[in-house]
C-alpha cells in the first residue's frame, strides 16, 4: 500500500516541475538574470530535459531512490539533501514541542468543556475555540511580536540566538534559546489547538453517553475516575488519527512561523527556495515533506492498532 | 450565532460591492504628505507607508478575499463532488483508483504544494484561486463518496434503475441532490479556509501582488513597520478574523440545521 502512494507522490511532484510554461530552464533564466550559462547546463542535465517525459521521470526517480536530490542553485551550490538534513531537526523538534503543548492543553480543555456541557465555562471555551479557528497564525505572530517584542521589549523576535551567544555559559545559552523559542512555539502550537480541543469535546460527549459510563457511575466510582479514566481513555482513540492528520498542517505551517521569526528551519529553506526559484530545493522539500506525512500516518495507524484491542484482534 | 454569521457575511458582500462609494479615497493613490499617519477622524484606520488610506485598502481588500474564497471553493466543490460521485457510484477499481489519488494528495502539506506551484508559475489572482481550489477538493470528495455509498443502497435508487433510468440520470437526479447537504457545510467552511490561505500567501508576498490591496499584503507592510505603525497590522488582521469567524459560524449553523441529530 505504501509503495503506490510513494510513487504517486513522486508523480505529482514531477508534474509540478513540468507545470511551468515552456522549459523550466528558460523560465529560470527569465526570472533570474544572475543564472549563468553554467547553471543552465547543469539544470538541463539534472532534469535531462532533452529526453522524453517518461524517461525524465524514471531518471529522476532513480536519483531520488539513491537519495540524490541534486544541488541547490543558490551561490553555495551544496547538495540539497545536506541542506535539508541540517534544517530538518530544527523544524521537527520545534513542531514536536508545539505538538506536545498543543495536545497537553487541548485535551483537558476539551474534556472540561464536555463535562460541563452547556455551562458558562463550556460556552466561554466555545467562543475562544471559534476565535482560535479564525485567527490567521501569521497575524497572531505579528501581534505577539508587537506586544512582547516592541511594547514590552522582553522577548526577542527573530532568530534562535542573540548575537555573540557563544560567550555565554551553557545555562545562559539554554535560557537564550528558550527566550527565542517562546513566541514561535506559541504560534506553532496555536495553529490547530482550536481544532483539537473541539474534537476532544465531541469525542468526549459521545463517550459520556455510552452505557459503560452509566455502569461505571452506577458502580459508585467517583466522578473523577469515571471521567479521567474510563471516559478519557476511550475518547482519546480517535485523537490518534487526528495526530496523523495534523502533521501536514504542522509542516506546512512551519513555512509561516519560520519565515516570520527568521528561524533557520526547513520551512524557511522552502520559502527561500520558492522566492529564488531554487528548483532542486523546492522539489526536494516537497517530496520529503510528503514522505514525512506518509510516515506520520503510518505511525498513527500502528499506534491506533496498539491502543485499541478491537482493531488488534482483526 | 449562525444568524450573526449570516448577517456579517451579507454585510461583507454589501461592503465589497459598495467599496468605491463608502470612502472618499482611492485605494492606490499615493500621498506623500500623509505617510504612516495614526488613525484619526480623517483616516479612521490610519495610513500606510505610501500615505494610502488603510480603511479604503481594507474595504477593497474585501473584494479580493471574497472573490478568492468563492472561486477557489467553487473549483474544489465541483471537482470533489465529481470525484466523489463517480467513485461512490461505480465502486470497484474506479473507486480504489480515485480514493488512492485522494490519499496521495492528502500527503502533501497543502501549503507546501501551493507555494511550490506558485513558484513555478507567475502569481496572479486567477492562478492563486485555481491552485487553492485544486489542492482543496479531497475532503469534499470523501464526504460525497460516503454519502453516495449510503444512498446507492436505497430503495428509490433500485426503483429508478427498474424503470430504466440511465446511470447519468440516477446520479444527477436521484443521488446528487441527496448528497449535497454535507457539501454545503464543507463549502461554507471552505470559504473561510481559502480566505485564510490567500491572506497567508499574500502576506508572504507570493499571493495577490501590490498595488492591488489584499488583507494579506497590507499585513506585509504591517510587519515591516511593526515598530512604528501598529494600525497597519491590527485592522486588516481584524478584518480576516471577523470574516473567517462569520463563515465558520454560518457553516456550523447550516450543519446544525441540516443534521436532525443535533436538533433540540
Amino acid at each position: 500500500m505504501l509503495v503506490p502512494l510513494m510513487l504517486g507522490i513522486t508523480l505529482i511532484t514531477f508534474t509540478v516541475i513540468h507545470l511551468a510554461p515552456g522549459e523550466p530552464v528558460d523560465m529560470q533564466m527569465a526570472m533570474n538574470p544572475k543564472v549563468g550559462k553554467e547553471a543552465r547546463e547543469r539544470l538541463t542535465k539534472f532534469y535531462g530535459l532533452d529526453k522524453p517525459l517518461h524517461e525524465q521521470y524514471f531518471t529522476w526517480l532513480g536519483k531520488l531512490a539513491r537519495l540524490d536530490l541534486g544541488r541547490s542553485f543558490s551561490s553555495d551550490n551544496r547538495p540539497v539533501l545536506d541542506k535539508i538534513k541540517e534544517r530538518l531537526p530544527i523544524t521537527l523538534s520545534l513542531n514536536l514541542v508545539a505538538l506536545i503543548i498543543e495536545f497537553g492543553l487541548a485535551i483537558p480543555i476539551g474534556v472540561l468543556a464536555a463535562v460541563r456541557r452547556d455551562t458558562i465555562l463550556d460556552k466561554g471555551i466555545t467562543v475562544v475555540v471559534f476565535l482560535g479557528f479564525a485567527v490567521p497564525t501569521f497575524w497572531l505572530a505579528l501581534l505577539l511580536m508587537y506586544f512582547f517584542g516592541v511594547k514590552l521589549n522582553c522577548l526577542p523576535i527573530s532568530g534562535l540566538h542573540t548575537l555573540g551567544y557563544e560567550s555565554y555559559s551553557w545555562l545562559g545559552r539554554l535560557w537564550d534559546l528558550t527566550k527565542h523559542l517562546v513566541l514561535p512555539i506559541c504560534v506553532a502550537s496555536f495553529g490547530s489547538f482550536a481544532g483539537v480541543s473541539r474534537y476532544m469535546r465531541s469525542a468526549m460527549l459521545q463517550v459520556i453517553g455510552q452505557d459503560y459510563i452509566t455502569t461505571a457511575r452506577a458502580k459508585g466510582l467517583s466522578e473523577r475516575v469515571v471521567i479521567w479514566k474510563h471516559a478519557l481513555r476511550n475518547a482519546l482513540l480517535p485523537l490518534i488519527t487526528l495526530l496523523g492528520f495534523s502533521i501536514p498542517g504542522l509542516i506546512g505551517g512551519s513555512v509561516i512561523f519560520e519565515t516570520i521569526f527568521a528561524i533557520p528551519g526547513m520551512g524557511q529553506l522552502f520559502y527561500q527556495g520558492v522566492m529564488s526559484r531554487d528548483y532542486p530545493v523546492v522539489m526536494g522539500i516537497l517530496v520529503i515533506g510528503a514522505f514525512l506525512t506518509l510516515l506520520g500516518n503510518l505511525i498513527a495507524d500502528i499506534s491506533y492498532a496498539l491502543a485499541d484491542p478491537r482493531i488488534r484482534q482483526q | 450565532m449562525a444568524m450573526t454569521g449570516l448577517i456579517v457575511v451579507l454585510l461583507l458582500f454589501a461592503v465589497s460591492l459598495m467599496a468605491p462609494f463608502l470612502t472618499p479615497y482611492d485605494p492606490s493613490a499615493i500621498n506623500a504628505w500623509d505617510v504612516l499617519q495614526a488613525p484619526s477622524w480623517k483616516h479612521w484606520f490610519g495610513t500606510d507607508e505610501l500615505g494610502r488610506d488603510v480603511l479604503t485598502r481594507v474595504l477593497f481588500g474585501a473584494r479580493i478575499s471574497l472573490k478568492v474564497g468563492f472561486v477557489a471553493v467553487g473549483i474544489a466543490v465541483l471537482l470533489g463532488t465529481l470525484v466523489g460521485l463517480v467513485a461512490g457510484y461505480y465502486g470497484g477499481w474506479v473507486d480504489s483508483l480515485l480514493m488512492r489519488c485522494v490519499d496521495i494528495m492528502l500527503c502533501f502539506p497543502s501549503f507546501f504544494l501551493i507555494l511550490a506551484v506558485i513558484a513555478f508559475l507567475n502569481p496572479s489572482i486567477w492562478i492563486i484561486m485555481a491552485v487553492i481550489g485544486l489542492t482543496g477538493w479531497m475532503g469534499v470528495a470523501r464526504l460525497v463518496r460516503a454519502e453516495v455509498l449510503a444512498i446507492r443502497e436505497m430503495d428509490y435508487i433500485m426503483a429508478a434503475r427498474c424503470i430504466g433510468c440511465s446511470d447519468l440520470r440516477i446520479i444527477l437526479r436521484h443521488i446528487l441532490p441527496n448528497a449535497l447537504s454535507p457539501v454545503l457545510v464543507a463549502a461554507t467552511l471552505g470559504v473561510a479556509g481559502a480566505i485564510l490561505t490567500e491572506s497567508a500567501l499574500s502576506f508572504l508576498g507570493i499571493g495577490v501582488q501590490p498595488p492591488t490591496p489584499s488583507w494579506g499584503n497590507i499585513l506585509t507592510s504591517g510587519k515591516d513597520y511593526i515598530e512604528f505603525a501598529w494600525w497597519l497590522s491590527l485592522f486588516p488582521g481584524k478584518a480576516i478574523l471577523i470574516t473567517v469567524l462569520a463563515y465558520n459560524l454560518l457553516g456550523e449553523g447550516i450543519r446544525d440545521a441540516l443534521d436532525p441529530r443535533t436538533m433540540k
